[in-house]
């Protein structure tokens, strides 16, 4: 306040104060609402769509855990009658069964075993002996060249007595089938979810470009090609969506991550015991990974072709009034 | 370089604003275009500028029928056109030194071949101290030297500007006039079209008067 207008120091004539210029700003300005808007968007749409994948792999894969577990083995039954010795019959059972190829173990299940089973209906303290309950030989299988299932039930039913081979078939096939619906429905899920997120990424991406049209019809003016415009949006909106896409991505990884952590750190608790039931681990797994890759990589691109149809049909519009004066009113 | 042959235009359903109009530029003229406003005078500016077809009549430029001109072949036409809009059409996130570099800068040149240019071209429209400055911030007449710069910048063949003093007081009127000329002699066909007959006096030069859509040359 003590220093007057005069003491302040003024330029000296003939030394004029050099103007710097401000590095070239890209033609396309880089950051508003409309860019931050979309790039919102495309991070919520791609983490719906990578939890969605994840989520279709995962329920994929626990039913062909549950397949696989279940057609592992095969169960040969004999029930007991009068006279029979049972031990001698089931040790011929068994003996038969592992004289096939494709059979890697067999197992005749001791009485206290069959009690255990059978402990849930008739309680503890049961004597097995004085039941007729059929007795079981536990054959385990190679998957990939099983025994022939056919010529196994013929060789048992004409040495042993009151045999009955069970496969497991009918469950197998009633798994495969659940387990098949269960992954279309999931994969349909899938489609609708990506339908959405190409749908929203394609609007989104046109109402960003919106606000930005007087910037095209400037550039278009002062003589810039078609591609050279669309070029620089193009670049612009790609990095806005892969920024995006990227963000929905890792978030998505982040919840499979965190989930993954709960499951394990909350084992043989009846809440992790029944969601390991029901969707097997809480990991993508690497194919879930390549899948989340390929969401962030297709949205990114997709963005930068929308812009860039977009860009250039904007332009053709301009030069379509052309033809249509009353169109420019 | 520009012929108009008995050129009609409308807008829609709506009645003829220009009616049989027929003229040329000459290359290297210099010449008003005038009349009240509504007269029609930014529609010709467009079809001039091939931003608008005519609904009959022909309209040639550099020789070219401008109605079966191929679209890839407008941005090279128009860059061979300067143009000052009415409404300065700058953009508003590049500074005054970015929009007047602008149409080299899509022409694919480097910075550093046109900087000293710009530059020059700023300080001569009084802008040289405002290079750095955004549009939002200059005032309407530095909008609208920034807009002529931006049209002068590539030394087109022809100039066409729409209200180019209309911002500005009597003293840089003149000084832009002084600019507009000098361009002339260096070879651009210059076509301004103004509501001030004060500027026009200025300069003994082609007056083309638009009146109810039809158009009357005074040489």
């Amino acid at each position: 306040m003590n220093e007057t207008p005069a003491k302040a120091p003024r330029p000296k004539k003939g030394n004029r104060r050099k103007i710097v210029l401000r590095p070239m700003a890209p033609i396309v300005p880089a950051g508003n609402i409309a860019g931050r808007s979309l790039m919102f968007v495309i991070s919520i749409m791609s983490f719906l769509a990578c939890l969605t994948l994840g989520a279709v792999i995962m329920v994929q894969d626990t039913a062909n855990s549950w397949q696989s577990q279940i057609s592992r083995e095969i169960t040969i039954q004999i029930r007991p009658e009068e006279g029979l010795d049972l031990a001698a019959e089931l040790d011929k059972a068994r003996d038969i069964a592992l004289g096939f190829p494709g059979t890697t173990g067999a197992t005749i299940m001791d009485d206290d075993a069959t009690a255990r089973l059978l402990e849930p209906w008739l309680g503890e303290g049961l004597d097995i002996n004085e039941l007729p309950v059929p007795r079981l030989v536990i054959i385990t299988i190679d998957e990939a060249s099983p025994p022939d299932f056919a010529s196994m039930r013929s060789a048992l039913d004409q040495a042993v007595a009151n045999v009955y081979l069970d496969d497991h078939r009918t469950w197998v096939d009633r798994l495969v089938a659940m387990a098949n619906t269960t992954v279309i429905i999931g994969l349909c899920v899938l489609a609708l979810v990506f339908t959405a997120t190409i749908l929203t990424v394609v609007f989104a991406t046109r109402g960003a470009l919106s606000g930005n049209q007087h910037i095209v019809e400037v550039l278009h003016f002062v003589g810039a090609e078609a591609s050279f415009v669309a070029s620089h949006f193009q670049r612009h909106f790609f990095l806005i969506a892969l920024k995006g896409a990227v963000a929905g991505g890792l978030a998505a990884a982040f919840t499979f991550a965190v989930a993954s952590f709960w499951a394990s750190n909350s084992l043989a608790t009846p809440e992790s015991d029944q969601a390991s039931a029901l969707f097997g681990g809480f990991s993508m797994g690497a194919g879930g990974y390549v899948g989340a890759l390929a969401i962030v990589v297709i949205t990114a691109v997709l963005t930068a072709m929308t812009t860039r149809v977009t860009v250039i049909h904007t332009i053709m519009e301009i030069d379509l009034i052309r033809s249509d004066p009353a169109r420019s009113i | 370089m520009i012929d108009f042959d008995n050129v009609g235009l409308r807008y829609g359903m709506g009645p003829e604003v220009l009616r049989d109009v027929t003229f040329d530029i000459p290359e290297r003229s210099f010449q008003f275009l005038t009349g009240p406003s509504g007269a029609g005078k930014t529609s010709l500016l467009r079809l001039m500028f091939m931003s608008l077809q005519p609904t009959r009549g022909f309209v040639r430029v550099f020789g070219k029928d401008i109605t079966t001109i191929p679209q890839q072949e407008l941005p090279k036409l128009r860059r061979r056109i300067g143009i000052v809009f009415q409404d300065f059409r700058l953009l508003d996130h590049l500074t005054t030194f970015e929009n007047v570099a602008l149409p080299l800068r899509v022409r694919g040149r480097e910075e550093s071949a046109y900087r000293t240019d710009v530059k020059e071209l700023l300080k001569w429209v009084g802008l040289g101290d405002r290079m750095n400055v955004l549009p939002p911030i200059l005032s309407g007449g530095e909008k609208q030297r920034a807009a002529i710069a931006r049209a002068l910048i590539d030394q087109p063949e022809i100039l066409l500007a729409d209200e180019p003093t209309g911002n500005v007081d009597a003293p840089l009127a003149q000084r832009l006039l002084r600019l507009f000329m000098e361009l002339n002699k260096l070879g651009t066909a210059v076509i301004i079209a103004t509501h001030d007959l004060s500027l026009m006096d200025q300069v003994d030069a082609r007056r083309m008067i638009l009146s109810g859509g039809r158009l009357e040359i005074y040489e």
